[in-house]
């Protein structure tokens, strides 16, 4: 089943990827081959079978999942900004949120 | 490749004075020098650091040996972890000069038994590939033949141990990452247990898939390995709160009452007659020590590789949605807008694999397909994990090759991302269970290059699927 340049560009969108139009059209043949393959997964009758949560396998003792809601040192603040590209003021400064 | 010594043997050097950490430490350096340039195993030589660590090991290590089990060992961690103050690329031009501002648990472990973080080893990007290939820093090369891959995605970490820098190195695992490159580069690798060893400061790639896990020569320093790095964590929610076996003391070599589970699934065809050769070779040396060799099924073995790679890539394309130019790594610089930053900045960071992955990922989850694909994933492998448990319950460990093939050559693998992906289809579906699993080497092919067999315990009885390995890897 061909994956079209427009379903590629939806999703491109939705990934927040930018794509040329040469990197559109050979993700389309990809993308295509892929899923004609893991289309297989339609021969098996799975009505009766719940979809699968990694903390049914195994004994998993679900109880170290939480804890009590407690404040706890952590990074802070100027070390959480100290990576940053840009920052000011205690903020992440980015380019205009509205009108792009 | 020439004997290595043990742990075990490098502290009873210690303890006797015969050398030294900072020996140690600087052979490691020097073999680094000799043969890095070519074999780009490591992405970050921590020299300076490592020297100075060691030195300070030096006077009391004689008695150091006897408190923490890495006592002045040199070791190398996948650039996938997280290491504070120390460059991290994730084998990604994305993360730019990221230095994490806090050590994954796993690493910080490693420390406080007393091991030297030497180096970050390469690493196809964010973990995703078979061969190390898609590292945005050049291929590692295989140091059984520099004209081969040493395998993916922790490519860099076993390269560290094959040629002779470090005993042990700690990669990660999300389909086959260890197991694969240990069976391509000769060595003991192990995947523990889902949630057995903190995930805490890895960099994830498949939340519910990634484990970090131990390379080495043998399956004794692997013990060692697992002990230091298995346990609980409070800072990541999906560690196990199942109390950590005494790994060392379980490798007795005994296989008495041992049921050796071998499902035909994995044997059928196409699989590469050498490969086949040497792990059947594998499975009967086991019966020769002692273990029963029963026939198991795995019915929907045909499936693994589809079922992998929607749950995977859907995970992934979760996971990296946050490298995004706000708060680490780089930032596209002529964006006029929040959104076009995004973009443009995903675009010029991330590898060609990575966004087939993301694209891959985002489409299976995407409105319309969730059901068809995503959802219908999860069921069939909620069927895989019934096939593992029906057949341990005739055997205790299953045996299967780890990779289809040997070794391939760098470039060799041009036949599309598909191709790519049929390689992992022995290993994906222990990540898919959650089940521990090990490469043990079983052999060399006809061009001189190693082949590995899998070895799958059940869930948290990493020390019976040790003293497994351990009996079968006994001359």
């Amino acid at each position: 089943m061909p994956i079209t340049k427009t379903e590629v560009e939806k999703i491109a969108l939705l990934a927040n990827l930018e794509l040329t139009e040469e990197e559109k059209v050979s993700f389309s043949g990809q993308l295509a081959e892929i899923v004609d393959y893991i289309d297989q997964l339609n021969e098996l009758d799975t009505a009766a079978v719940q979809p699968w949560s990694q903390r049914r396998a195994g004994n998993f003792d679900l109880s170290s999942a939480t804890r009590p809601d407690q404040v706890r040192p952590s990074l802070g603040q100027e070390r959480a900004l100290e990576q940053s590209p840009d920052s000011e003021d205690g903020h992440f400064t980015v380019p205009r949120v509205i009108g792009g | 490749m020439k004997n290595r010594p043990t742990i075990e043997e490098i502290h009873r050097q210690y303890a006797s004075g015969e050398t030294t950490p900072s020996e140690v430490c600087r052979e490691a350096l020097a073999r680094i020098d000799q043969t890095n340039g070519s074999l780009n195993a490591l992405l970050t030589v921590m020299r300076e650091s490592a020297l100075a660590s060691a030195a300070a090991m030096d006077r009391d290590i004689s008695q150091t040996v006897r408190e923490k089990p890495l006592a002045g060992i040199p070791v190398v961690v996948k650039d996938n972890l997280c290491t504070e103050g120390i460059r991290t690329t994730a084998g990604s031009r994305i993360l730019g000069d990221y230095q994490p501002p806090y050590t994954a648990t796993a690493v910080k472990k490693l420390l406080d038994a007393g091991a030297i973080l030497i180096g970050k080893a390469n690493l196809d990007e964010f973990a995703m590939g078979g061969s190390t290939e898609n590292s945005a820093f050049g291929p590692s090369r295989n140091p059984w033949n520099e004209e081969y891959v040493p395998g993916g995605s922790s490519g860099g970490s076993a390269v560290a141990v094959a040629a002779g820098y470090v005993p042990v190195s700690l990669g990660s695992d999300t389909g086959g990452s260890i197991r694969q490159p240990a069976s391509f580069c000769g060595l003991v690798g192990l995947k523990p247990t889902y949630g057995r060893v903190s995930r805490y400061g890895l960099i994830a790639f498949a939340s519910s898939l990634d484990q970090i896990g131990p390379f080495s020569n043998n399956v004794s320093d692997t013990a060692r390995l697992l002990g230091v790095i298995a346990g609980h964590d409070p800072l990541d929610s999906t560690s196990a709160n199942v109390p950590v076996d005494d790994y060392a003391g379980a490798l007795t070599g005994d296989l008495k009452g041992v049921r050796v589970g071998v499902p035909p699934e994995c044997f059928a065809d196409g699989l590469d007659p050498e490969v086949r050769h040497h792990v059947e070779a594998g499975i009967r040396r086991l019966e020769e020590r002692g273990a029963q060799i029963v026939e198991v099924h795995l019915p929907h073995m045909k499936h693994v590789v589809a079922v992998y790679y929607i749950i995977a890539t859907a995970e992934a394309s979760s996971n990296l949605a946050r490298f995004d130019g706000v708060r680490y790594g780089i930032r596209a610089a002529e964006a006029r807008s929040l959104s076009e930053m995004y973009r443009q900045t995903r675009d010029l960071g991330f590898g060609a694999e990575v966004k087939r992955r993301i694209m891959l990922g985002t489409y299976v989850l995407s409105s319309g397909y969730y059901d068809a694909y995503y959802e219908k994933a999860q069921r069939v492998r909620a069927m895989l994990v019934d096939d593992f448990a029906q057949a341990f319950a005739k055997c205790d460990v299953i045996a299967t090759p780890t990779a289809p093939t040997p070794p391939f050559r760098i470039g060799e693998k041009t036949g599309g991302p598909l191709a790519m992906y049929l390689g992992d289809i022995y290993t994906v579906t222990i990540n898919l269970t959650g089940l521990p699993a090990l490469n043990l080497p079983c052999g060399l092919s006809s061009g001189n290059l190693p082949i590995g067999m899998q070895l799958i315990g059940r869930h948290f009885e990493e020390a019976r699927l040790l003293n497994i390995a351990f009996a079968a890897e006994q001359p």
